[in-house]
């Protein structure tokens, strides 16, 4: 900035015009001053010494957000800078003292134009768009903004939100991590994802950007080993990342964990999956044809997203069982897919709802497989009322279902009840065995508070030759 | 008629040009070939079976491998185990 005094004005400003005999005042007494004017490249006419702010430049770098804004500059730094019209700030700034007689004392000045609204965006555009490395993408004249990113194999098959910088830089605001923070390595392609690429794709979603720090978390459990994602891709079976955010950011961004959660109508619920989905997709290279074989696969590798519900549970958190503190906000993610249904509307005491549990969760995958296949139970708050007001903590439930889920082996043989599929018959014959392992069962919390329904999500393959359930802290 | 959009990628940006395969030998004389089980049920099966028709043309430089699980991607030492060892692979992927 040039030295001396520095004021930027518009001539659209009332305050401006009204201080322009001042700033000529201020350049007769021999002191350097430059007026930056920012609409009319001859206002103020009584200063000799001006630049048209055409681009705004000046203006948005020197975060000028009031005209008339006068500055006081010393070996090419800002010293000392004054606000709209205060005779007393001018005065003490400049060292002149009267200065503007016959004004009013005080007159507050009008927004800069580097801060109109409807000029933000392409500033901001081109004043910060640059330190974005993504490679750029210029649709054609004729090319409409929605089919271009379908043309280039970008969407899940929904619309997406047309990824431009501007948006993209909004989308970084929700974030204090760099653009150029590497988040994981995405599988199938194991490409770096950047929290900037993590932006666009969240950006292509639909998600806020203080949906963003979710969608991070949930990108760095998806590159882990323990969740496996090239496995959950490259298999013939149903499952999706399963997505489960607890903590206080589910509340802050409005994440539905009651009514409907699992169906529309949320929208971080229903971009925050989306968007992990897309970077898998577009970061990742993971495509349905391409690694993703699954045979049928599930409407939820759209999108499956919800918030446990806290509030209203009588029990520990998913993010408290994996070692978390209560107060801290976690993204858990779990393969699989469904929900499927667990009718109990006449139970009311513990006993009797767990063994409904257990003879449905029996059934999940294959009545006669155990041992190797993980689910999610999803408790409603009418069923988790029975088990509170028995005083039945979650371990204990757990137990429970534990003990009613140790099949007679011999029922599981492969061939027995005329069934060919089956436990191979070294393993089960004359053998009592646990329908699940130790960890490849989890339970929630979630749903309305009015329905005796509760779900189970089934899971793939579980433990360390499948997909563990991997929980991830939110940081902002 | 307005100024055209610009978007940012939000791919990997891998080259989008197309790998080359492998040269396929000419011959399968003097080659050792990795028959490699992926550990789906009755892959075995399959291997037995293309072993005992390899041997009837002749080749015998065989070895045998297994991932620990089909649901992974192979581990990088068993990857570099096979590269060191044998010309060709062939993968049983079964059920």
């Amino acid at each position: 900035m040039p030295e001396g005094f520095v004021a930027v004005v518009k001539r659209d400003c009332p305050t401006c015009q009204l201080v322009a005999p001042v700033l000529g005042e201020i350049a007769r007494r021999g002191v350097p001053l430059t007026v930056y004017t920012q609409d009319d490249p001859d206002f103020p006419s009584a200063v000799s010494t001006r630049i048209h702010d055409r681009d705004l430049a000046m203006s948005w770098h020197h975060h000028i957000e009031t005209v008339p804004t006068l500055l006081r500059v010393a070996g090419g730094v800002e010293v000392a800078r004054a606000i709209g019209w205060v005779r007393s700030d001018w005065e003490e700034l400049t060292a002149i003292d009267p200065l503007g007689a016959g004004l009013p004392a005080h007159r507050p000045g009008c927004g800069s134009l580097s801060v109109d609204p409807a000029l933000a965006d392409a500033l901001r555009t081109r004043f910060e768009g640059g330190r974005l490395r993504s490679r750029k993408v210029e649709l054609a004249e004729l090319e409409d903004e929605i089919e271009g990113p379908y043309d280039r194999g970008w969407t899940d098959g929904l619309p997406v939100v047309p990824p431009t910088t501007a948006r993209i830089l909004r989308m970084l605001d929700g974030t204090r991590r760099a653009a150029d923070e590497i988040v994981g390595l995405v599988p199938p392609d194991l490409v770096p994802a950047t929290v900037e690429k993590v932006a666009i794709n969240a950006v292509m979603a639909g998600c806020r950007p203080d949906y963003l720090p979710v969608v991070l978390a949930a990108v760095e459990a998806a590159c882990t080993d323990s969740f496996n994602m090239h496995g959950v891709l490259a298999t013939t079976y149903f499952s999706g990342p399963v997505v489960v955010v607890n903590g206080p950011i589910a509340g802050q961004i409005g994440m539905n964990s009651g009514v409907n959660c699992f169906g529309q109508g949320n929208r971080a619920n229903a971009t925050i999956g989306r968007a992990l989905q897309l970077v898998v997709r577009n970061v990742g290279g993971g495509v349905p044809g391409g690694v993703d074989r699954a045979t049928l696969g599930t409407p939820g590798k759209y999108t499956f997203c919800f918030a446990e519900n806290e509030k209203g549970s009588p029990w520990q958190p998913l993010s408290v069982e994996a070692g978390f503190a209560a107060t801290a906000s976690t993204v858990s993610l779990f393969a699989g897919h469904g929900p499927s249904a667990v009718i109990d509307q006449i139970s009311r005491t513990p006993e009797s709802l767990a063994r409904t549990f257990a003879v449905k969760l029996r059934a999940a995958h294959h009545p006669k497989l155990a041992m190797a296949w993980a689910a999610m139970l999803v408790v409603s708050p009418e069923h988790a009322r029975v088990f509170a007001e028995a005083g039945w903590s979650k371990a204990r439930l757990r137990q429970e279902l534990d003990q009613l889920l140790l099949l007679d082996g011999d029922e599981l043989t492969r061939g027995v009840a005329g069934i060919e599929e089956g436990m191979p018959a070294e393993v089960s014959a004359g053998r009592r065995l646990p329908k699940f392992l130790p960890g490849q069962l989890a339970i929630v919390h979630a749903g309305g508070t009015a329905g005796m329904f509760s779900a189970i999500i089934e899971g793939w393959a579980a433990g360390q030759r499948g997909s563990q359930l991997t929980t991830r802290e939110v940081r902002p | 008629m307005t100024a055209p959009i610009t978007l940012l990628d939000p791919t990997g940006e891998l080259s989008p040009s197309q790998r080359p395969r492998a040269a396929r030998p000419a011959t399968l004389d003097g080659k050792t070939i990795a028959l490699v089980d992926i550990s789906k049920p009755r892959g075995h099966v399959f291997l037995d079976h293309l072993a005992a028709l390899l041997g009837r043309r002749g080749v015998t430089a065989l070895r045998r491998y297994s991932k620990p699980t089909f649901a992974k991607p192979a581990p990088a030492d068993l990857r570099r185990q096979i590269a060191e060892e044998c010309d060709l692979v062939i993968e049983a992927l079964a059920d």
